[in-house]
């Protein structure tokens, strides 16, 4: 694949070794919004480390995601106090409402969904964060709520 | 090695200092659980399955703890027994499977491991984990993963890291979703796995499996078809057919590993396809016919050409035995020499110029040698896809701390693996080489001792490297002169250094200049005669070394005497007890010219496939087309096998004994494991009962064993060549006597040359004989895929080798193909001034701008139609590298 200048631009201030690998996927994540396999791929050509190692390195780690985010993001918090709360049948209604699993994208780049540890908020859980808006006391029934008019368009 | 004293659970046992407490105990008889431990490995300690306790010093991982002198073991007591029946209980939870259903049962270690802790089967109910995920990867032809069965023990992920160095596999994700993945979590057959299988091998458990397992009822050891490195591996055969096959751990060559042709490839030798009865052509048609017809036709026809008129193709595919009938039929019984097989095609410049410089032609090393060299610069070879195994012994120098240097136009695989990366223009070597030999004279890191010593000619080569500024080697060959400084230090400083080269260096118009230009290097800083050096031409075809060295060459006898030579010649013929002709014979490359011109009336073609394999095929076809005889050998009925009129099927190498000789010159027996197809017979029988037939006296060797003594007696550098003597890994030429231990390395005392001396040649820099122009304005290199194997005739009939490759792709630049507005996927039309093909394009930056390749595996493309067929003059060699092309999208096709 062409070098991608974006790229380019964060490797130049790195001097490619092994120990730079997390920074540098950190970096690219910030750049481009998650890891894309052929970002992921530069990163093991910079650094020389086999991509599968890189592939496993990243997946270890829950900050890195590996599908861009949609126009709207959905983190559904999993937390402890949100999950005695029901956090699994709100993140399921989600899924449902939106056809992705967990950690994916819509077809159409509109959504993404994924779930996170505790958003500080437990006193309004179960809670769910939608861009930057914490959405308190979740139930399933008030998923479609959160899409407003066009939720539908969601599919 | 030295041994040493350690008790374990009350026994005394003896073990090699250096080892494990784990090895040390399986090797006693004494069983420790374990499942991430693997010999070949370095261990992690990861399963914490191999847990004992060592007096003093309480619980270890026996796998991770060198024995010591007088150490005390217990492999038993209460609290041991315990963390492992916890760790052993949760492992069991999360493998599903049926184990009477399972490939590995009786063979697993996990259940090895359940039956030594003892599982309580209530505990595991409660344990067990409710679901199967029911993940499994079967995409590749030849096994499945499947993720449910895996204990995530790691031997696979570490095997394709330190055994195959492909790092195909590693662990994703985490927690409870952690399992062994490739990049992206693709299927495997989307990663770069190599399917050499090496993982599946390793796998204690029964995660990673072959599609296709059937107990063999026996094994016959033998050689592998496919490539010069000649791995040795073991056949499984039941009810007559091959079921298994498994690479001997015992050979020196491939200790037990093997590739994906070597392990999967046999297939071939059952297929439909096969040749199974005699046919003669009848009103323009193959039709089948009897033994006693065919031979006595051939028998009869052939008596008409016999002389020049008659010419013969040998086959690197066939028994050293075989081959040296072959040449002794076109010699004794046809009175011509007339005779040549491909390494025309290959190796001749490496034959012509080593025997010049050095005074032989092949490898001056072996292959075991390679994981000591300090340095190894790798010129004109893709070792991992031609050469699989040797590829591993270099990337297993590489993990040894050897500096690795690829110089290759493409980017091939062996490159990430390098510490020096030079991409030169096709058919610049002369000109990188002597670049990196003027530094290094220049800088005086030369060996003057062993150039005095063991050299000469060394003033006339000195002065002719004046002319290899670094600005004019980077002017020729793109490559910037920094890099050349970098790799003239690098092979000049770290020794021993071994240079590989394949036809990367040899398919030239110029190639013996590149070959001589190896020699230099080599001679130059003195890494010839040495262990772990070295000028080392990797042979392409399983015999082609062999071929070499029966005398299937138009000049030379077997072992390299001369023809031409009187004395040499009066020995073969009372010999052969028949008149032979002083006069060398055609070259494989003047032949179809010789048919073309009527000049040569008959052939005799066995196991080649020239209408695909030479350059230029038109002409090719044209001199067949002239002959008024041709009777052609072979197990299937290749392109060229359909244009004769008379066609013999042949055994194949399952079906046959004898001996092949691999690159490093190691003769090795090959043995046979089935009977042969249908009427088919080795090749030795039909070119007996043909010269019997034809009344010649001297061919009444019944079996290849007899042919082998006739061969020791007229070879000397096989003449200690017998097969009592070659049952454990072979041995390797010169070996001139029955107690003679062969020759590992060539040219330690003195070289073969008159003088004993090796000498220089003093070069200068030629250019391809195409080049680009307006009208044709790309360059076209060929080369091979790891999935195939020359012409294709036994790959293309391994159904899992035809899905891991199926079609020819034409590879491209990107900013090339943008420019023809060529879209990957895209078919496109190939043409040079020689001929046309279609072919599909596949961008890839592995192709330098302005460079295009195409291997020559797929009859359906068959890029030789292209190729230029100008000849090196010293050895005849077609130009097959480069020659210059134009392309052109095709509209309104797919
Ligand atoms: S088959 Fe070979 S290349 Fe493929 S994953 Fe296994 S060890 Fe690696
Ligand atoms: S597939 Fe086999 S070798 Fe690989 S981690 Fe799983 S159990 Fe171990
Ligand atoms: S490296 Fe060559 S000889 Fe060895 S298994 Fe592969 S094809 Fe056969
Ligand atoms: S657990 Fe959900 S906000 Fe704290
Ligand atoms: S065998 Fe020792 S920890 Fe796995």
């Amino acid at each position: 694949m062409q070098s991608d200048p974006r790229l380019e631009a964060i490797f130049s201030s790195f001097d490619g070794c092994r120990e730079e690998l997390i920074l540098l996927l950190q970096r690219v994540q910030e750049e481009f919004g998650y890891l894309s396999d052929a970002g992921m791929e530069a990163v093991a050509r910079f650094t020389g480390v086999p991509e599968g190692t890189v592939f496993g390195i990243a997946t270890f780690y829950a900050q890195f995601r590996f599908t861009p985010v949609g126009r709207n993001h959905v983190a559904v918090c999993r937390g402890t106090a949100c999950h005695v709360r029901g956090a699994r049948c709100i993140l399921e209604a989600f899924e449902q409402h939106l056809g992705i699993k967990q950690g994916q994208t819509t077809p159409d780049r509109e959504y993404s969904l994924e779930t996170v540890a505790c958003i500080g908020a437990c006193g309004l859980s179960p809670c769910v964060m939608t861009n930057k808006k914490v959405q308190a006391k979740m139930t399933p029934g008030k998923v479609a709520e959160v899409f407003g008019r066009n939720g539908s368009a969601a599919k | 090695m030295e041994r040493l004293s350690i008790t374990i659970d009350g026994a005394i046992i003896e073990a090699p200092t250096g080892s494990n407490l784990l090895e040390a105990a399986l090797a006693a008889g004494v069983y420790i659980p374990h499942l991430c431990h693997h010999p070949d490995l370095e261990p992690t300690g990861s399963c914490r399955l191999c847990l004992v306790d060592v007096e003093g010093r309480g619980q270890v991982l026996a796998c991770r703890t060198p024995v010591e002198e007088g150490m005390g073991v217990r492999t038993d007591p209460g609290e041991v027994e315990f963390a492992r029946r916890v760790t052993l209980e949760l492992l069991i939870a999360n493998h599903h499977g049926d184990c009477l259903s399972c490939v590995q049962n009786q063979n697993c270690q996990l259940q090895q491991a359940a039956a030594r802790v003892g599982i309580d089967p209530q505990r595991m109910a409660r344990l067990r984990h409710p679901e199967p995920s029911g993940e499994r990867d079967a995409s590749n032809p030849f096994f499945t993963l499947d993720h449910d069965k895996c204990v995530l023990c790691g031997i696979c992920i570490r095997t394709c890291n330190e055994v195959a160095g492909v790092d195909a596999l590693e662990f994703a994700f985490r927690g409870h979703r952690m399992r062994v993945s490739t990049f992206g979590n693709r299927p495997i057959v989307e990663s770069r796995c190599e399917s050499c299988g090496e993982c599946v091998e390793r796998c204690p458990v029964g995660a990673l499996v072959p599609k296709r397992f059937q107990q063999p009822a026996r094994e016959v050891r033998t050689i592998c078809p496919y490539c010069g490195t000649g791995c040795s591996i073991a056949l499984g055969v039941r009810s007559g057919r091959i079921v298994s096959v498994e690479g001997d751990r015992s050979s020196p060559v491939n200790r037990g590993r093997l590739c994906v042709k070597g392990r999967y490839g046999h297939d071939f030798v059952h297929h439909p396809d096969r040749l199974t009865t005699p046919l003669i052509k009848r009103f323009g048609r193959l039709v089948e016919a009897s033994w006693d017809e065919a031979l006595d036709l051939v028998a009869r026809k052939l008596a008409v050409y016999r002389g020049n008129r008659f010419t013969a193709m040998a086959s690197a595919r066939c028994t050293n035995e075989e081959n040296y009938l072959i040449q002794k039929f076109a010699r004794a019984v046809m009175g011509t020499n007339n005779v040549d097989h491909c390494a025309r095609l290959c190796h001749a410049p490496s034959v012509a110029g080593l025997a010049q410089t050095l005074g032989s032609g092949a490898m001056t090393n072996s292959i075991g040698e390679l994981r000591d060299a300090a340095c190894i610069l790798a010129i004109g070879t893709n070792t991992t896809a031609a050469h699989p195994i040797i590829g591993l012994h270099v990337k297993e120098a590489v993990r040894r701390g050897a500096e690795l240097i690829v110089v290759n136009p493409k980017d091939i695989d062996l490159g990430r693996h390098a510490s020096i990366r030079l991409r030169q223009r096709p058919g610049s070597d002369v000109a990188v080489l002597m670049g990196m030999m003027r530094v290094i004279v220049e800088e005086e890191l030369f060996d003057h001792g062993f150039v005095a010593e063991r050299c000469e000619n060394f003033e006339a080569f000195r002065s002719s490297l004046g002319g290899f500024d670094l600005e004019r080697v980077e002017q020729i060959s793109g490559v910037p002169g920094q890099a050349i400084v970098d790799a003239a230090r690098t092979y000049a400083t770290r020794k021993p250094a071994a240079i590989l080269y394949a036809m990367g260096i040899t398919q030239h118009s110029h190639g013996t200049d590149n070959v001589l230009a190896v020699s230099n290097l080599a001679l130059l800083t003195g890494n010839v005669g040495r262990p772990a050096g070295g000028i080392n031409p990797l042979r392409g075809q399983n015999n082609v070394q062999g071929a070499c060295d029966m005398g299937a060459l138009p000049n030379v006898y077997p072992g390299y005497q001369k023809v031409a030579d009187p004395a040499v010649r009066s020995k073969f013929q009372a010999a052969w007890q028949a008149e032979l002709s002083d006069r060398p014979g055609l070259a494989l490359t003047e032949m179809f010219h010789a048919m073309s011109a009527g000049r040569v009336k008959a052939l005799y073609v066995v196991g080649e496939n020239p209408v695909l394999s030479e350059a230029d095929s038109s002409h090719v076809l044209e001199g067949l087309s002239q002959l008024d005889f041709f009777v052609c050998q072979d197990i299937f009925l290749t392109e060229t096998a359909r244009l004769a009129d008379v066609v013999l099927p042949a055994a194949s190498f399952a079906e046959k004994d004898g001996t092949f000789t691999n690159t490093e010159r190691r003769v090795q027996r090959v043995r046979t494991a089935v009977e042969p197809v249908g009427q088919a017979k080795p090749d030795w029988w039909i070119v007996n009962q043909i010269a019997r037939r034809m009344g010649a006296v001297s061919f009444d060797c019944g079996n290849p064993q007899a042919i082998s003594a006739e061969i020791a007696a007229v070879t000397p550098s096989y003449g200690g060549m017998a097969y009592e003597r070659l049952d454990h890994g072979g041995l390797q030429w010169p070996c001139p006597t029955p107690d003679h231990p062969g020759t590992p390395v060539l040219h330690t005392e003195r070289f073969n040359t008159t003088g004993g001396k090796a000498r220089f040649v003093p070069l200068e820099y030629k250019p391809p004989a195409e080049l680009s122009d307006p009208e044709y304005p790309l360059l076209l290199t060929t080369d091979r895929s790891l999935y195939h194997y020359h012409t294709s005739t036994m790959t293309l009939r391994v159904e899992g080798l035809k899905t891991l490759s199926d079609r020819e792709l034409l590879r491209i630049h990107p900013d090339d193909a943008a420019r023809l507005e060529i879209a990957d996927g895209q078919t496109v039309e190939v043409r040079s001034r020689r001929g046309r093909l279609e072919v599909e394009a596949r961008l890839t930056e592995a192709c330098p701008p302005g460079l295009v390749s195409l291997t020559f595996h797929f009859p359906d493309a068959p890029t030789n139609v292209l190729t230029h067929a100008a000849l090196d003059p010293a050895s005849k060699i077609p130009e097959t590298k480069v020659c210059a092309v134009r392309i052109e999208k095709l509209n309104g096709k797919a």
